[in-house]
Parts: C-alpha cells; sequence; structure tokens
C-alpha cells in the first residue's frame, strides 16, 4: 500500500534537479514511490507490477507523490506551507468554487439554466492549487467542465452566472453558455465542448508566449499556459501530439490532468491500458508528476514548481492530480455505475474539509474566520444570481453580430453593397 | 485609376486597394478600344433568343485574340509607369508571404516541411532562412494539433499562416478549423479574433490517387464564421495571400496543384486583392460562366472554341467561395439570363451546388433557362489517366454545355 508521503519532504524535491538532460541519467525513484491509487483492488494489484516497471526504466523521471490521510500520523510539522492570508485566499477560493457549483445545480432544476451543465464538487483543489498561483496575463484553458476554472482566474461570479443563465451581461454575451467560458481581460481561453480539442490551443497560447520573447524580443515575457483536461482525454490523439510539441519546442506549458477516474459512464481503469498517465510525460521527454488531487496544498506545491519550471524556459510538465468529481458527470447523468465505497472514500477526502482542518490545527485562522468567508461567499452568489436574473436576454440584434471579426466576411448583396452595411443587419434581421 | 469597362450598371470588379491599383492587362482588351456595349444593342424577343449573327461574329473576331488569359502582354503595361516583373504562382505567393512577413513581425508560418525543406511547392522557400526556425515552424506530422496550435497563437496575438502539405491532409484538422477557427470568436462574444490563414494545394492533379485529389472547399463551405477563396493567377494569388493575411477574420486560401506554374506579370507596388470579389475574366454577352481555380482554364480554353462559333461568353472567375460575390455575379446574369457554372468539386454539395442555390434565389426572374452546373463526377480520382480525364470537367464539355443553354 502506499507510504506516507509529507508535503514538505517532497518540497524539499524539487524540479530543479530535473535538467534537460536528467533523461538520460538512471532513474531516481524515492523508496516511497506510491503508485496511482484508485479504490479498485484491481488497480492496487496493477500498480504493484508498473512498480517494477518504473524501476526498470532507463530514461525520464518519474514522481508519484501521493497520501492517504487516513494514514497520517500527527508529526509535527517544522515549517508551514502557506501564511494565513495564502490560506485564507486559497479557503475562500474553494469555497467561492463549491458554493458556485451547488447554485448552478439549484438553479438548473429551477429551470434558468439549460442544456449541458458539468458541475466540478470534489475538484476544487486542482483548479485552486494551480490556478492561484498565475499572473493575469498567464493564460489557462479548460475543457466543458470550467465554471470553476473561470472564477478562479478572476472571472467575477456575477458575469459567470449570466452567462449560464444566457444573459447578454455574460462574459460571452450569452453566446458561449456553460461549456464556452472565455475571458480575455483574464486570459481565459475556453471552454471547449470537445475533449481534446482545448489543448492544441493552449499549446498555441503557450507558443505565443515563446513567440514573444524570442522572436518579438519582449524579454520579460514569460507567460506560463495551464491545460486543464481529464482522465479520457489522455486517450485522445491531440493530447499526445501536443506533448509531442510542446516537449520538442519547450514550451511554457503544464499539462494537468484531472484524473477522476470516470469518463461520464466509462471507468479509466476500463479504458486505458496503463492507468498511470504521469508515466506518459517521459516518453515524450517531459517529467511526469502524480500528486494527490484532493489536497490543496500538495498540489499547490506541485504547481509551484510546474509553473516555475516554465517560466524558466525548461518546458513542459505533465502533472497528473488524482481527484473525484462528487457529482455526476453532467446535471443529467443519474450517476449509477460509480460504487457508493469509491465514493465515501473520496467524500471523507474533500479538499474544503481538509484545508480547514489544516488552517485551523496549524492555527492559521479560526472557526468564526472561515465561517465568514462562508457567509460572504454566500452573499456573493445571491448577488451573482440576483443579477443574472435581472439582466436582459440578447437582443435579436446580436445575432450577426460577433460571427466575424470583420464583418465584410458576410460578402457583397445583390445591390452592391456590403451585407454588413445592411440597416437590417444590425438589427439581426438581415438576409446573410 | 481602375478603367470601367463595362456597360450600365457594372461595378468596378476590378481589385480595389489602399495603393495604386494596377489593371492588369487581361481586363483591358486595348486601351484605345471601346470595349462598353450598351445593353440595348441585342433586342431579345420574349420566350427565344435570337443572335444576330452578323453583328456578333464581328465582334466575336476582335475578342478571339483576347479569348483566352495566358501569355503575359507588356501592351497593356503602358497604363502604369513601372514594367512590373514576371513570376509562377508559387513565387507569387512566396512573394506575398514575404512581404507581409517583413511588414508585420507576428506574422509566422506553421506547416509540415515549410521550414528547412522550403515546402512541398515551394511556397516557402528560403523564408526559413530568413526569418528564422520559430517564425518558419517545421511542424512534426501532427495536422489537428498544429492547426489548433495556430488558432491558440492566432487568439494570442499572432498571425499564423497554417499550411496544409495538401489541402486534403486538412480533413485531419477538422475538428479545429469547424469547432474553433469558425466558431471561436462568436462563442467567446467576440472577445478573441482568429486571424489565421489555412492554404494549401488541393484539387485534380496528374494522377495522385484519390486521396491526393480531394477538394476540401466543398467540405469547409457551410462552416460559420471563416472566409474561403481560392486563387488562379500570380496577380491574384499574391494579392488574395496578402488581403487573407490581413484580414481579422480566419480565411482559408485554396491553391490548386497544377497551377503553381503558371507565369504572369506582376506589379512591383504593394496590392491587394478584395477578398469578397469576384474577378471578370472575360465579358460577354451570351452566357454567364461561373468558375475559379483550374477550371477557369478550361473555360478559357473551351471560349476560344465558343468565340470561334460565334458565341460570347462572359466568364468570371468568383475567387471568393465564401461569401459569393452576389453583386457581380448578378449584374452577370441580369445581363446574359443563362448561367453555367464550372466547377471541380463533385456534383453532391459542391460549391456550384450552394451557388446554383444562391443565384436561384436572388436572380430567378432573370433567368431565361435553367442554371446548368459542370461539376466532377461523384467518384473517387482515379489513378489511371484517362479515368481521371473523365471525372474532372473538360473543355469539349463546356463548349456543349454552352450550346445546349444558349439553343
Amino acid at each position: 500500500m502506499a507510504t506516507a508521503f509529507s508535503a514538505p519532504k517532497f518540497a524539499a524535491q524539487p524540479f530543479t534537479t530535473i535538467s534537460p538532460t536528467s533523461q538520460h541519467k538512471p532513474l531516481k525513484i524515492p523508496t516511497a514511490a506510491s503508485p496511482f491509487l484508485g479504490s479498485t483492488r484491481k488497480l492496487l494489484r496493477l500498480s504493484s507490477s508498473s512498480q517494477l516497471n518504473l524501476r526498470r526504466r532507463s530514461s525520464g523521471s518519474v514522481f508519484a507523490v501521493s497520501d492517504v490521510v487516513k494514514e497520517k500520523k500527527p508529526t509535527p510539522i517544522p515549517s508551514l506551507l502557506i501564511t494565513k492570508e495564502e490560506g485564507l485566499e486559497l479557503y475562500e477560493d474553494m469555497v467561492l468554487g463549491r458554493s458556485f457549483e451547488d447554485m448552478c445545480a439549484q438553479m438548473y432544476y429551477r429551470g434558468k439554466m439549460f442544456g449541458f451543465v458539468h458541475l466540478y464538487n470534489g475538484q476544487e483543489a486542482v483548479s485552486t492549487g494551480f490556478i492561484k498561483l498565475l499572473k493575469q496575463q498567464d493564460s489557462v484553458v479548460s475543457t466543458y467542465r470550467d465554471h470553476v476554472h473561470a472564477l478562479s482566474k478572476g472571472v467575477p461570479a456575477r458575469a459567470v452566472m449570466s452567462e449560464l443563465f444566457g444573459k447578454t451581461t455574460g462574459c460571452c454575451r450569452g453566446q458561449g453558455g456553460s461549456m464556452h467560458m472565455f475571458s480575455s481581460e483574464h486570459n481565459l481561453i475556453g471552454g471547449f465542448a470537445f475533449i481534446g480539442e482545448g489543448i492544441p490551443v493552449a499549446t498555441g497560447a503557450a507558443f505565443t508566449s515563446k513567440y514573444k520573447r524570442e522572436v518579438l524580443k519582449e524579454a520579460d515575457c514569460d507567460h506560463v499556459t495551464l491545460a486543464f483536461f481529464g482522465d479520457g482525454t489522455c486517450n485522445n490523439g491531440q493530447f499526445f501530439e501536443c506533448l509531442n510539441m510542446a516537449a520538442l519546442w519547450k514550451l511554457p506549458i503544464v499539462f494537468v490532468v484531472e484524473n477522476n477516474l470516470w469518463a461520464i459512464g466509462m471507468s479509466h481503469l476500463r479504458a486505458t491500458s496503463d492507468p498511470q498517465i504521469y508515466k506518459k510525460g517521459p516518453a515524450f521527454g517531459m517529467p511526469g508528476v502524480h500528486v494527490d488531487g484532493m489536497d490543496v496544498l500538495k498540489v499547490r506545491e506541485v504547481a509551484k514548481e510546474a509553473i516555475a519550471r516554465a517560466r524558466r524556459g525548461e518546458g513542459p510538465t505533465l502533472v497528473e492530480c488524482e481527484t473525484y468529481r462528487f457529482r455526476g458527470h453532467s446535471l443529467a447523468d443519474p450517476d449509477e455505475l460509480r460504487d457508493p465505497t469509491e465514493k465515501a472514500h473520496y467524500a471523507a477526502r474533500d479538499p474544503i474539509t481538509a484545508l480547514k482542518k489544516y488552517l485551523i490545527e496549524n492555527n492559521l485562522s479560526g472557526e468564526a474566520e472561515l465561517k465568514a468567508i462562508d457567509k460572504k461567499i454566500d452573499e456573493l452568489l445571491e448577488d451573482a444570481v440576483e443579477f443574472a436574473d435581472e439582466s436582459p436576454l440578447p437582443p435579436r440584434s446580436q445575432l450577426l453580430e460577433n460571427v466575424f471579426a470583420d464583418p465584410k466576411g458576410f460578402g457583397i448583396g445583390p445591390d452592391g453593397r456590403y451585407r454588413c452595411e445592411d440597416p437590417k443587419f444590425t438589427q439581426g434581421t438581415a438576409h446573410v | 485609376m481602375a478603367a470601367i469597362f463595362q456597360g450600365v450598371g457594372a461595378a468596378a470588379t476590378l481589385s480595389s486597394s489602399p495603393s495604386n491599383s494596377f489593371v492588369p492587362k487581361k481586363f483591358l482588351t486595348s486601351p484605345r478600344r471601346s470595349f462598353c456595349v450598351p445593353s440595348s444593342v441585342v433586342v431579345r424577343s420574349d420566350g427565344s433568343v435570337n443572335f444576330d449573327l452578323n453583328s456578333k461574329s464581328r465582334r466575336a473576331q476582335q475578342l478571339v485574340a483576347n479569348a483566352v488569359a495566358t501569355k503575359a502582354d507588356s501592351s497593356a503595361a503602358s497604363s502604369s509607369s513601372n514594367p512590373g516583373h514576371e513570376l509562377l504562382l508559387f513565387e507569387a505567393l512566396r512573394e506575398g508571404l514575404e512581404e507581409e512577413m517583413e511588414r508585420d513581425p507576428c506574422v509566422c508560418v506553421m506547416g509540415e516541411d515549410v521550414g528547412h525543406y522550403g515546402g512541398s511547392y515551394k511556397v516557402t522557400k528560403d523564408l526559413a532562412k530568413k526569418f528564422g526556425d520559430l517564425r518558419v515552424l517545421d511542424t512534426p506530422i501532427a495536422e489537428n494539433s498544429f492547426t489548433g496550435m495556430g488558432i491558440g497563437a492566432a487568439m494570442t496575438g499572432l498571425r499564423p499562416v497554417v499550411e496544409g502539405m495538401n489541402m486534403g491532409f486538412l480533413l485531419l484538422a477538422f475538428n479545429q478549423i469547424s469547432n474553433n477557427c469558425g466558431m471561436l470568436h462568436y462563442t467567446s462574444g467576440g472577445q478573441f479574433t482568429i486571424p489565421i490563414v489555412i492554404r494549401g494545394p488541393g484539387g485534380v492533379g496528374r494522377q495522385l490517387g484519390a486521396e491526393h485529389s480531394q477538394r476540401l472547399e466543398s467540405y469547409f463551405q457551410s462552416i460559420p464564421g471563416i472566409q474561403m477563396v481560392a486563387c488562379s493567377t500570380p496577380y491574384n494569388a499574391k494579392g488574395l495571400m496578402k488581403a487573407a493575411i490581413r484580414s481579422e477574420n480566419p480565411v482559408i486560401l485554396f491553391e490548386h496543384v497544377l497551377l503553381y506554374n503558371l507565369k504572369e506579370r506582376i506589379p512591383d507596388e504593394d496590392y491587394i486583392c478584395n477578398l469578397e470579389e469576384a474577378e471578370m475574366v472575360r465579358p460577354g454577352e451570351h452566357v454567364t460562366i461561373l468558375t475559379y481555380s483550374r477550371m477557369r482554364y478550361h473555360v478559357m480554353q473551351a471560349a476560344k472554341t465558343l468565340v470561334n462559333k460565334g458565341y460570347d461568353p462572359e466568364v468570371i472567375d468568383i475567387r471568393s467561395l465564401k461569401p459569393f460575390d452576389l453583386y457581380t455575379i448578378g449584374n452577370s446574369v441580369k445581363k446574359t439570363h443563362r448561367v453555367l457554372i464550372v466547377e471541380e468539386c463533385m456534383r453532391t454539395g459542391g460549391i456550384g451546388a450552394s451557388l446554383t442555390a444562391a443565384i436561384t434565389e436572388n436572380f430567378n426572374d432573370y433567368l431565361d433557362a435553367p442554371i446548368m452546373c459542370l461539376s466532377s463526377q461523384d467518384v473517387p480520382t482515379p489513378y489511371a489517366g484517362t479515368l481521371e480525364e473523365w471525372t474532372v470537367v473538360q473543355p469539349a464539355q463546356i463548349v456543349t454545355a454552352v450550346e445546349q443553354l444558349c439553343q
């Protein structure tokens, strides 16, 4: 079974020891290497054989970091991983994510939003752990499960809620919806409905960052891109193609796998020949890391190093976060296939509860302060819903506006004028 | 500076640009000869077409020498002080690309073998030496991903030109082109522009086999948010390349494998071709022939024969496959009342099919006969030369079609 691997020890083994040439050195595996922890016995059998595989590997650098909370004995931790301010920021962000998604579910069942809505409950540690380390100019690319990534990146809750309600005040003017959150101000580049199709776009954003530095000579441009995607995506061609290109050109990108073990009803183990996704990084020449995605502090430590690596120009990292979604795949998913014991196992590792416990035990905060944050978030969300409710629906005139950046693209009509010059165009009733 | 040589109601169909526009010699028969034909000269009786053969054949003889736009001819250069320079179509594309890369450092190229190899059709030859390996990026063979990468780069401030080594390979990039390229400007509520150019050679070549002979314009035409243009001469190749790069919209530029070695004299000065406009190749009276890319040359060859037989076809290279220039096309239909579309797409669902629908919708009252559309057979392009010839529209078929249309 996995050995406890306490966070500070991991922090003392930073990625800086991995140089680009390290793939030629013999593999250093921490003796406490713990492979991927699933909830099925089958996986545990698999893990013991794959440990042998790990040792036989002669190239690539693979780190596995995992912790089983209930096995950890209370030992005095010499230095804390976070300050009080950071702790409260993380707590607030995760509570915002959780409460927002719960509010979404409520609103959906009340008929305020429609279509496919995919909620992030349970995975908050990944979003908060990574995105709170970014600057505004860094980019985030997500999938259809993007509400919380948007909130963590700084998109106001009002804008996201309005977008979900399909109102014109939404971050995408109501034209994107749940699965297509975009914000140029906060550099959130989607929101994609098909899995895998955001990864090349993220690679492109990272390419722009490198281009700006090397061709346009903006020497201080060290923007990093984070690409979030799930376990199902890791069997998709675009994933592998982009790992190759990112490693080849040392693009400043971090590939974050939110492995919640399930792709709708398809268990990761049934879909993947080798379920240990982090091992696929070294195959392409980048470090592959496995981290407990239910622990925001561990995620944050790994994220710090991966993002720093990218900023320094050392190239991409593949981070596999073992996490879990407490709800179904979407609000339409009856969620009948998942084993209740598995759900209970992960519910016991709720990232918000864990952080709260950490903050209180280490005297970084108290119940009252945290409750005050909860209340603040509740009020924020009430306001967001009210704002979205009162916002207007998009008018007809909005129909044709954003199809082209240059509306001359609609062409020249029979009367010789550009169609966009037709007065009906601005009314949204022009024939195009 | 553009000479208007059409009669009543004609628009300036010549390409306009901010800088001086040079009138290519094809558009002028000669500076001194008046080519303006008042539209009321031929009186048509209702329900039947009367050809005044005598007057037509005289006019036809005048037109023979200029029926086919092929050889470079220096006569019209007299309208500009600059002699221009002669080059091949692929060189014109390269020139356009190079000029835009010099003009704007955000313009970059990505594709397979575009860098060190210089492009499989030499369109990017020596550009990597000049601009570096990052600006002219040799990608691995991963069309979907590098097209997506181009889209991501375009969204974050660059202006990439993505090359498909053969347009057919871009079928692998369909996910990115359809979902992201065309749609993200709209889905993001206008927050991100995607000024990408996707280009490459397509069309039926010389016995390249079915998969290398595809016409992707018919597959891409439904994608909302993109523009499609097809170049056919060195002049419009360079002009469209530059216009596409400067456009804020995503543009797909279709080149043709067999047209890369066409030679023409083009102006020295900076010019672009309007992305939304069609090109009047040969004005005429009897029938409107709409075509694009390689079929333009089959049409012009057929036009020679037709002119000898006494017909006066008006040939328009539609150039803009999406959107259609309904003004130029409409004016022509209103004049000739007969339309023949000659295209290389398959019969089913091609550009011709869409064009037929658009013309019927907008100009049905002006038509004296049903629109005829000559397309390739709905057949995978065979390898054997004879079979390949029969899948594509040949000049003889065009002549027969015009004769049929003008009965």
